[in-house]
């Protein structure tokens, strides 16, 4: 096995080494299930409740689809404007690091009172949390243009409008789909939180009751579905991102 | 005005400050730069790293305007980008997304007339291009990306996409700086030949006195704070030259000659730093 197959294959050893661990430390010391539930018995809740965990992960993934919807419309919008301009730059870029600041599950209880227990808090936590990054990426991309090439088309009668859809846009595109890897990963995130105090259906409304009833088994379950959904949409941005912007990854090709 | 029309470049008595405070404290990028070109001259500049060289450059260009000064080209006073000029720096500055073949179509994208029938004329335009890129030595690159070509080559299609729209005028600010020393000896042909076809007015920004002996009808030496024109040597060697002219003393003298005004120069500057 070459050191690529390995690579390729260490995550999935290093996920089986850690259940099998974890399997015998909870069998030989006895561990409650109530306490820290086994892998087994995590395996085995979610086979019996799979239809109850199936209903409340649909709800989860569909909310923050939406709400990274709106982010990538949101964020796209925004860092175009403020990677066009400096002032506008100037303007916004201090406001958004302080919002950024925030903790997003402070706006829940907020959200509440706006828009009632249900999708919408759940929908805007997720697009809060997850279009920073989006923003800020497209902003990157489209501020860093070489000052010899600006000549180069400036000489030619280019207008700024001409320089961002053919140079500042393209260039961004890298940073743009780097960003969605990490946006969706924040936007489940947001969904969880927002649905564990302002929702009665979703993965986050199953972790607060399984947990309130002491099935710590199924509130396992609930974190691992989660963070299985949140992995394979990581997975489906990164193949998007290499396979649209494969002049931005060239140096791996030579290895 | 159609007294200075015999020439193609005309500075009169141009002086630039950057900004309104650097001019009312009489603090100049340029100054007093009076210069005449003729159609298709080809005219070197050399001069010690940040005379105002690249300055000069923006000053023809349009880019910038004159603080003092009129500048005119092709007869018409400058206000403005420059259409009819190409420019290559010594980074390609290549697009990385575009083939080599679309980066040198970029400037059709952008500049009146081509701009307006770029989609209808594409096929007519791809052809001016790989016959462009042919010139140089390229075919057989057209579809490749830029970081697929050597250094050499990038330089190559950057030259292409600064003469695609078939400028008046070439400028070239170190065009050759970054390469070794085999590849800036061909690519001086390529430009020697492009030139001698083409006919362009050539604009060569520079500090290898080599290359602007070779390649240029006149050199100009700069000087540093303030940036001056001290000396215009005009080159008498004949055309076609080869590379093995800068083997011969002629030419040897002539890079001593230039070598000794910028050493002079540079003396100078260190007793005045004193």
């Amino acid at each position: 096995m070459n050191q690529k197959q390995l690579e390729t294959w260490a995550p999935w050893g290093l996920l089986v080494a850690t259940l099998v661990i974890w399997q015998t430390a909870c069998s030989l010391f006895h561990v409650s299930e109530f306490v820290f539930p086994s892998p087994l018995r995590i395996w085995e809740q979610m086979v019996e409740y799979r239809d109850v965990i199936a209903g409340h992960a649909w709800r989860t993934f569909w909310v923050t689809m939406v709400g990274f919807g709106i982010a990538i419309v949101v964020g796209v919008l925004l860092g175009f404007v403020i990677g066009s301009s400096r002032l506008a730059y100037a303007a916004v870029y201090p406001l958004m690091t302080g919002f950024n600041a925030l903790p997003k599950a402070a706006f829940v209880p907020i959200l509440v009172v706006w828009f009632g227990i249900g999708v919408g808090p759940a929908i805007l936590t997720a697009f809060l949390i997850s279009f920073f990054p989006i923003m800020v990426n497209i902003a990157t991309g489209l501020a860093t243009l070489e000052p010899e090439l600006e000549d180069v088309l400036r000489v030619l009668g280019a207008k700024r409008w001409d320089v961002l859809i053919k140079v500042g846009l393209p260039r961004s595109m890298p940073y743009f789909y780097g960003s969605l890897k990490v946006a969706i990963t924040l936007a489940f995130v947001g969904t969880t939180v927002s649905e564990m105090t302002a929702a009665n259906e979703g993965i986050g409304y199953l972790l607060i009751s399984a947990g309130s009833a002491m099935q710590m088994g199924l509130a396992f379950a609930g974190l691992v579905v989660v963070g299985a959904m949140a992995m394979v949409m990581y997975e489906l941005f990164s193949l998007v991102e290499k396979h649209t912007t494969g002049w931005a990854h060239r140096g791996s090709q030579n290895h | 005005m159609t007294a200075f029309a015999d020439y193609f470049v005309d500075f009169q008595n141009v002086w630039l400050a950057y900004n309104d405070e650097l001019l009312t404290q009489n603090h100049f990028a340029v100054e007093d730069i009076n210069l005449q070109v003729k159609q298709g001259e080809f005219i070197a500049i050399v001069g010690p790293s940040g005379c105002g060289k690249s300055t000069f450059m923006k000053l023809t260009t349009g880019l910038k305007k004159p603080s003092r000064g009129e500048i005119f080209v092709d007869g018409q006073p400058v206000n403005g980008p420059l259409k009819i000029s190409g420019m290559a720096f010594q980074s390609s500055s290549l697009l990385p997304w575009r083939t080599t073949l679309d980066n040198v179509l970029l400037p059709l994208e952008i500049v009146e007339p081509y701009r307006s029938n770029f989609k209808a004329k594409k096929a007519e335009y791809e052809a001016r291009a790989l016959k462009l890129l042919q010139s140089v030595g390229l075919s057989g690159y057209e579809r490749k990306f830029p970081w697929e070509l050597s250094g050499g080559m990038q330089q190559r299609a950057s030259i292409c996409r600064a003469l695609i729209h078939e400028p008046k005028m070439l400028l070239l600010d170190e065009p050759f700086g970054a390469l070794d020393a085999f590849t800036r000896e061909e690519l001086w042909c390529t430009l020697r030949d492009l030139h001698a076809e083409q006919k362009f007015n050539v604009i060569l920004v520079t500090h290898d006195l080599r290359e602007s002996v070779f390649l240029a009808d006149t050199v100009y030496v700069m000087s540093k704070s303030p940036g001056r024109f001290v000396v215009k040597r005009d080159i008498d060697l004949p055309r076609p030259r080869d590379l093995e002219v800068t083997y011969t003393p002629e030419f040897t003298n002539i890079v001593h000659e230039l070598r000794g005004h910028i050493g002079a120069m540079r003396k100078e500057g260190t007793h005045l730093g004193q």
